[in-house]
């Protein structure tokens, strides 16, 4: 690691200023990403300002028609949490198949969804519940905060405190796991909402994206078979060595099929 | 610039003074001098470098020491009550569950881990739950062996 400064901020405001006075500083949540990135040298900032000592960025809140969850909330709290069993079980489930157990008692919604990569399992979550990223400044619509590899409409120290979201009809996330790392080879968010089918895929892409042509199949039926029609193109897919870009095309079918299976049951 | 920590470290009062980029694994193991904490892989994937921080596992080599303050820590020194072994050791000696020995440490924090969420595991729950933590020598039958044996040894 390159040497930086560190500082547990109190609060927001507190966290802002920290940020603010560095030259080069970067927030840090649970650190299960950042951490790895300053030991390879991947990242050297001058300053890391600590969020996990806020108060106001903890802890789960259920209402009528919401859940929301503070951007600090540890995944092992959401796979945990009876709430969110109850009002939205599909995203007790992603949040229980992040990583590992370890990772999971450290790493945070808010870290993974500022930090966006592409193979992440929340972003599939907040995209496909279409979710709202509330922020120190702000609110954010989950169609609006992906926007590329490692890219959010983040600004420059804006601070997500927490994310909104609407309980779905029913919903249902399938991944195929890279066997070590448990990161999504492919993951499908499929969730049936008010107004319609939505479908959230991580993985394949550059970032999270949803796919508008299995939403519309899918229709109000959400039957298995309605997806094996729809023409995946992988153009713009990832290659790497874990998977072709047509291997994960063809994934995307296997795990949304996989996914609405999971719903009926 | 060197910060001011203090936790508590296997029951004890402990107080440093470090720098942010110090891993707590290092901090365990080369300031307090804790080497039980081993440091396998060192990119938090092999989970040999596992302890409880506030009572959860965590991979000590994905953790600051800075990020630690004011943390309850256990490490597998931290088990034993004098020469006597905590029960999850007993089982994993009992059942073979280490063959070299290195993982061993995180293993059985690990499983304590287990055992805090599930109580007595089936091996199915215990496999699933090991996912973050490799063993290269046994195959892991027989640690999912002990920690079984461990687990119902823990709730008699």
């Amino acid at each position: 690691m390159y040497r930086f400064d560190y500082h547990k901020a109190k609060n927001i405001q507190d966290a802002a200023r920290h940020y603010e006075k560095a030259d080069d500083g970067v927030y840090i949540a649970g650190g299960m990403t950042l951490i790895p990135a300053l030991k390879l040298r991947l990242a050297s900032p001058s300053d890391l300002v600590d969020l996990a000592a806020i108060p106001d960025l903890q802890g789960i809140d259920t209402k009528e028609d919401c859940v929301i969850i503070g951007a600090m909330t540890r995944h092992a709290d959401v796979a945990a949490s009876p709430e969110i069993r109850a009002k939205i079980p599909a995203l007790a489930d992603l949040a229980g198949g992040i990583g590992n157990p370890q990772v999971r008692n450290r790493g945070t919604l808010g870290g993974s969804i500022a930090n966006n990569d592409p193979a992440a399992d929340y972003p599939a979550g907040v995209l496909g519940l279409k979710a709202v990223i509330v922020t120190d400044r702000r609110e954010i619509a989950a169609d609006d905060f992906f926007t590329g590899m490692f890219e959010t409409a983040l600004d420059e120290g804006e601070i997500i405190t927490a994310v909104r979201f609407p309980i779905p009809k029913r919903a249902a996330y399938a991944k195929f796991p890279n066997p070590v790392s448990r990161y999504a080879i492919v993951g499908v968010f499929v969730a049936d909402m008010d107004e319609g089918v939505r479908v959230a895929v991580t993985g394949a892409g550059s970032c999270v994206f949803r796919i508008t042509e299995m939403e519309e199949a899918f229709g109000g039926s959400l039957a298995p078979d309605s997806v094996k029609t729809v023409k995946i193109t992988p153009d713009e897919f990832n290659t790497d060595l874990h998977a072709s870009a047509e291997y994960r095309a063809h994934l995307i079918k296997v795990m949304a099929g996989r996914a609405v299976e999971k719903i009926m049951k | 610039m060197p910060i001011d920590i203090a936790m508590t470290v296997n029951g004890k009062k402990t107080t440093a003074s470090v720098q942010p980029d110090r891993l707590l694994a290092d901090f365990l193991r080369e300031d307090l001098g804790l080497t039980g904490t081993h440091i396998g892989c060192d990119t938090a994937q092999c989970g040999a470098c596992t302890i409880h921080m506030d009572g959860a596992p965590v991979k000590a080599c994905a953790v600051l020491a800075v990020q630690a303050d004011a943390a309850e820590i256990v490490t597998i020194e931290g088990l034993a009550d004098g020469d006597r072994l905590h029960p999850m050791q007993r089982a994993f000696q009992e059942y073979h569950g280490l063959q070299c020995g290195f993982c061993t440490p995180g293993m059985v924090m690990a499983a304590l881990g287990i055992v805090a969420r599930h109580g007595v595991p089936d091996k199915p729950v215990i496999r699933k739950e090991l996912e973050g933590n490799f063993c290269r020598c046994t195959g892991y039958h027989n640690i999912v062996a002990a920690i079984e044996a461990g687990a119902r040894e823990m709730a008699e």
